[in-house]
Order: C-alpha cells, then structure tokens, then sequence
C-alpha cells in the first residue's frame, strides 16, 4: 500500500514528507514522555532518597554561617533555583521553621521509635511492620497524621483481587459470545449483536460505577446476604462489564480472522457448526483469545472510577466480601491531598509508575502474539 | 452379508448428516448464544435504568441553571456549567488530536515501508497508548504539562503568579488528547486503506506529485472516516475522569471558564460528586440521574454517529471491491 513513485527532487515536497515524518514519531515520542514524567517525580522513591521520618535531624539556626551554601540547600531541601532566589533572612526564617516543627511534636512520639523511621524505604512498603500502637507486624497504608505508613501490599491485593474477579466473569461470557456471533450466528443476527455489544464499550467507567453504587450494590446485597454493601465482589461484576467489550471486540477479531477454508474443510468432512468452531477455528485463534485475556487484564487493573466509586477502604483481606482499595483508586484519591513534591506525593507517582509498567508489558505482550497470530494466519512468512 | 443392494441416493445435503440429535451442538449453542444475549441484557438494563429514571427529573431548567454554591440541592441545581466544561475541554482537546493523529495516519499508509522495524516501532507505541491506564495520564498531565511545562511558562513569561503551572482547561485537553491519539490514528488508518490503490496511480499518471494526490485525491475520499476517528475521540473523552482530576476540573465555580487557563467544571467529575460525596442520597438521586442521562445522551450520541458513519464507509468499500 501507498505510493511508490516519491518525488524528492522538489524540495516542498522533500520539506512536508520530513514534517509528516516527524510528526508520525509522536507516538513513540509521548510513550517515552510518560517513562519520563512520571518516573522523574518518583525517581528519589525508587533510589531511596526520600526521608518522610517524623523526627528529622536539625541544625540551629544560630550556626548556619557554619555550613556552606551547599549543604545549607540540601538541608532545607530547596531547588538551585529556589535557593538562589533567597536572602539571608528568608533562609535563617527556614531554618528557625524546621526547629520549631521539631518542637510542636506532642511528647509522647519523641520516644517513638516509628517517628525516626524513614517510612517509605522498602523494606516498609513491601513487608510488614509492627507498629508501636498494633500488636503485632501488619500491612498498613495510612498516609495521614504524624507517621504515614506506606506499605503498598494491600494495594496490591486489593488491585488483583477486583481484576481477577473482573476477569472470571468477563471472560468466559466475552469468549462465549465472541464465539457464537464470529461462528454460529446468523449473518442478520450477527450484524445486530455486534455493534451492540461494541456499544457497551462507550459507557463512561464513571457511569458504570454510579450504577454498580447506586443499583447493584443494593441488588447484589439482597441477594448474596453479606455484610459489606459496597464491597470487592461488586466492584469487579462492574469491572467486568467495562473489560466485556475489550474481550470480546479482540477474540472476535481473533476467532473471524482464522481463514474460511478451516472451517468449510471440517464441515465437508461432516462435523457440525459447534464442532468445526470448538475443535477447529477456536485452537488456531487461541493465542488471539489469550491476547484478548491479557489486554482485559490491562484494562481492568488501570480502571480507576469504577473501583474508587464502589469501594476504597483500604483492608488487607483476600476475602471478595470486603472492600478493597486498588492502586489507581489510591492515586485518584489521594493526590488532591498530598503537597507537591513531598513523600506522599511520591509515593502516588511510584504507584503510578509501577501501573504503568505493568500495563505496558501487559499490551506488549498481547499486541506481539496478535502480530504473530495474524502473520501465520494470513500465511506470511 | 445382509446390505442392502444400492441405498436410495441422499436427495439433499441435510442427510448427510447424522439423523441423532446431537445434544453437544445444540448446548454449546445456546451457552454461547445465552453469553451473547446476556451482555446486551446487561447493556438494556443499564441503559433502561438511567434513560427512565433520569428522563422524569430532566427539564429545559436544569439543562440550563447555574447552581449557585449548592449543587445537591434538586429544586435550584442546573448542570450548564458542567455541558460547558466538558464541551470546552473536548473541542480544545480536538484541536489538538487530529492534526497529529491524521498526519501519522497518513505516513503509516503512504509513506512508511510497511516492511521497516521502524514502522512495527509506531504501531506498537500507537497500540501501547491505547492501553495505557486513564489515571498514568492523569499523572502525566500533572508531572508533564503542569509541572514541567506551565511551571517553565511561568518563569519564562514572569508571570506575577502560577499562570500556566496550575490545573486548567489547556492542560485537561493536553492529556485527553494524548490519550485519544490512538483512537484518531486507528480510525483514520483504516479509512485510507478503503481508498482503492487505483484513485492514487491515476491521479500520479496525470502528473499530480505525491504530496498533491494525498491532498486533493486521498484525504477528501478519507473524510468520512477522519470524521468517525474525531467522533469516537470526542466521545471517548466525554465520558472520561481520571485523566482530568488533577490537571484541571474543579469540584464548584461560580462562574463559566472564561479562558485556556481557567479551571472547569465537567459532567463525568459531578457524576463522582454527586454520587460519592452527598449528604443525603435519596434527595440527590433524581438530579444524579438526570446528570448520568445528560452525559450518556452526550456520549452515545456521538458513538452512534460514528458507528453509522463506519457502516455506512465499509458498505461503500465492499462495493468497491
């Protein structure tokens, strides 16, 4: 495809297929942005540069002629820019700030051993910690009041756990109905059911989760007879119905484009229409379907409305009847609360960086076997 | 050997068949066809729920209304402020989409070596942008726009204080139309590759250059589906939150954004606030509903559009062969 014959000589020509080149590698070029920006804010997360330690070490403001200029601005934690722009007085006013915080520290956490902890090093965001008020070690992240505690595992468990429900239910009716409208429908029903299933893919998450909150909720209640109301269970089922289209538009894709002559060739051997679809068409499209599985996986982790309108508390609990709080519902959440450039603040774009690794190998991955799958259906080398 | 000595010859295809009910095929059928029919019931229900529960509660007043500072309250409340926003934020948004994702349309169809890794390299990112989760733009319009750009703004243009480097209408549409590239990019690709190979060599055998063919051959042909690639963006944008939480709605204004750098209200972000943050729910259901309505009235009429238009171009393209 496209035409062949360039004209390079004419430098207008030269000129706008520079411009359109250029402007094609935008793509790439934002790809490579978000690593950056989004990284960059928590890039001294990820090096271990943070110090969110209640207790802070500090120097008298009487002594500041001691320090040289450097070590004055690290230790007020200014930009170069900042710094410049600062008097003598504004930086001895800083420094007389930093003592007095020191001092309205109420007593009783001064012997604290938690309010010397620097909170956002590893080993306290993966595993857990006993805390001075808790009996023994637990996962907790509780970004308020003097020592925010950051362990990012509940998160974690709370992300998988609306997913993976998500994902058992959207799955195997996605499959399903990819399978009949693709192989089984007639041609009139299939093209009424497709369009329409597509259509499900323009709801607003938001307005998905304003009706699992407002009506499934309650309905599900009813009938399963839990405690929670608003709970991980009916978080996923809505999840699902926002994974349904993703699922079903790239496994019908998949299931269609398994050449003709497969299936014709079964039916001539005298298998029926199930048949030909179950044993012929569905094993060659398969790593389609997988492909589909791995990008609704995708989909349904980075989802943010659906989960932070139906549930938020975060618990550490497998169980599917309590609530949960997902990676994105934290960043949604809490980033109107946490001050720019501090730990808090970090932490948010760490969660962020981290789901975004995740979903980009995630589509990487699901993007490689379609190319692959296409490629040998279509009987190129 | 007791066969019979010539079997009647089968007179129609059906009885080659095995004369036994075969029970696999017909359960299988139905679970699939129960799995199909189940998705567009959910889809119904949704649709039903909101379409006659909102339709009661929605008038010509509230469509219209400025709420003063109470907007939960169902007797004063409006959502014009919010159609504004959201209308604002995408038409900007739009400005910048579709130049971008159309010229890389272009030069994946007519000028990229379909073979070269450099071109599998495009259309992976193209693919990758598309999955990438709503909220990492969010994140990315702060760190990015907000705080990279609008801050360097700032001390370039002196302004007096944070201008450019705070949430605003600019940089909402900034990061809607990062995330909706791939959309206008797919959309488009697909309607150029419709155009038969055949309008592009007659019109290089009168001598038209290559950048002439494209602009006065290919692109008009390609209108329609340059139309649904905006279309399918806009509404895609529409309905989305994430990506504006931090980079420029507002929970309450008292007055319509006015300029690039104005903040704004938006119908998807009352939707949340509506239904997360209100004192008492069952007063605030009926204006709740309305809203959803007002937003899925917005969206899936350009969903529609588009799906027609689409239907309509691939019609055309099987006639051409």
């Amino acid at each position: 495809m496209g035409i062949q014959r360039g004209h390079r000589a004419r430098p207008l020509e030269w000129l706008a297929e520079r411009v359109i080149f250029t402007i094609s590698l935008s793509a790439i070029m934002l790809i490579l942005l978000i690593f950056i920006f989004v990284g960059r804010e928590a890039l001294p997360i990820f090096l271990g540069r943070m110090d969110s330690a209640l207790i802070q070490e500090t120097i008298p403001p009487e002594r500041m002629n001691e320090l040289d200029p450097e070590e004055l601005r690290v230790y007020l934690d200014l930009s170069p820019r900042q710094f410049a722009g600062m008097d003598r007085d504004t930086l001895q006013m800083l420094m007389e700030v930093r003592q007095e915080a020191l001092e309205e520290i109420p007593p009783e956490q001064l012997n604290d051993p938690d309010a010397h902890a620097n909170t956002t090093a590893w080993r306290y965001l993966l595993f857990p910690h006993q805390w001075s008020d808790y009996d023994r070690p637990r996962y907790i992240w509780q970004p308020i009041g003097n020592i925010h505690k950051y362990n990012i595992v509940p998160l974690i468990v709370g992300s998988l756990k609306t997913t993976l429900i998500g994902l058992f239910f959207a799955v195997p009716i996605s499959v399903g109905a990819a399978i009949y409208v693709s192989q089984l429908a007639r041609p009139r029903v299939r093209e009424i059911a497709k369009p329409t299933i597509e259509l499900l893919s323009g709801i607003p998450s938001v307005v998905v989760g304003f009706f699992a909150l407002l009506v499934m909720a309650s309905v599900f209640q009813a009938v399963f007879q839990y405690e929670t109301r608003l709970n991980a269970f009916v978080a996923g089922i809505a999840l699902g119905f926002a994974v349904i289209p993703v699922v079903f538009s790239i496994a019908e894709d998949a299931l269609t484009s398994v050449p003709r002559s497969y299936t014709q060739g079964a039916l001539a051997l005298g298998s029926s229409k199930w048949q030909a679809a179950w044993h012929i068409v569905l094993p060659a499209a398969l790593p389609g379907v997988f492909a589909a599985v791995v990008l609704g996986f995708g989909r349904a982790i980075g989802e943010t409305m659906i989960v932070l309108m139906v549930c938020s508390a975060s618990v550490m609990s497998w169980s599917i009847f309590d609530s949960a709080r997902s990676i994105t519902t934290t960043i949604a959440a809490e980033m109107a609360e946490a001050v720019a450039g501090g730990h808090h603040y970090r932490m948010l774009f760490m969660l962020g960086a981290v789901l975004f690794a995740v979903t980009f190998v995630a589509n990487l991955v699901g993007d490689i076997v379609i190319h692959r799958l296409k490629r040998k259906l279509e009987g190129r080398s | 050997m007791n066969r019979p000595p010539n079997p009647a010859p089968p007179d129609s295809a059906k009885s080659f068949r095995s004369e036994r009910f075969d029970f696999a095929s017909f359960f299988f059928t139905g679970l699939t066809g129960f799995a199909t029919l189940l998705i567009v019931a959910i889809l119904a229900v949704i649709l039903l729920n909101i379409v006659v529960q909102g339709w009661e509660s929605l008038s010509w007043r509230f469509i219209s209304t400025i709420p003063k500072d109470n907007f939960f309250d169902p007797a004063s409340t409006g959502v014009l402020p919010m159609i504004v926003g959201t209308t604002g934020r995408v038409f900007v948004m739009t400005i910048f989409v579709l130049p971008v994702g159309v010229i890389t349309a272009i030069y994946l169809t007519e000028y990229a070596p379909s073979t070269s890794p450099l071109t599998r390299f495009i259309r992976a990112a193209v693919n990758n942008l598309a999955g990438v989760p709503s909220i990492v733009f969010g994140l990315f319009g702060l760190g990015f726009f907000i705080n990279f750009v609008g801050r360097n703004l700032d001390a370039l243009l002196d302004s007096p204080g944070p201008t450019w480097g705070q949430p605003a209408i600019l940089w909402a549409s900034l990061t809607l139309a990062v995330m909706t590239l791939p959309v206008v990019i797919v959309a488009t690709e697909e309607s150029l590759r419709a155009i038969p190979p055949g309008l592009r060599e007659a019109s290089l055998a009168l001598g038209a250059t290559k950048l002439q063919t494209i602009l006065r051959v290919v692109l008009p042909q390609a209108l329609p589906g340059i139309m649904t690639g905006g279309i399918l963006a806009v509404s895609r944008a529409a309905g989305e939150v994430a990506p504006i939480l931090f980079t420029g709605v507002a929970y309450y204004m008292a007055n319509l954004p006015s300029k690039l750098t104005d903040q704004f209200m938006d119908l998807g972000y009352h939707v949340y606030v509506l239904s997360t943050q209100s004192p008492n729910i069952e007063q605030t259901r009926p204006i709740l509903y309305a809203t959803v309505l007002v937003l899925l009235m917005l969206t899936f009429a350009l969903n529609f559009t588009a799906i027609l238009i689409r239907a309509r171009m691939r019609k055309k393209l099987r006639a051409l062969g």
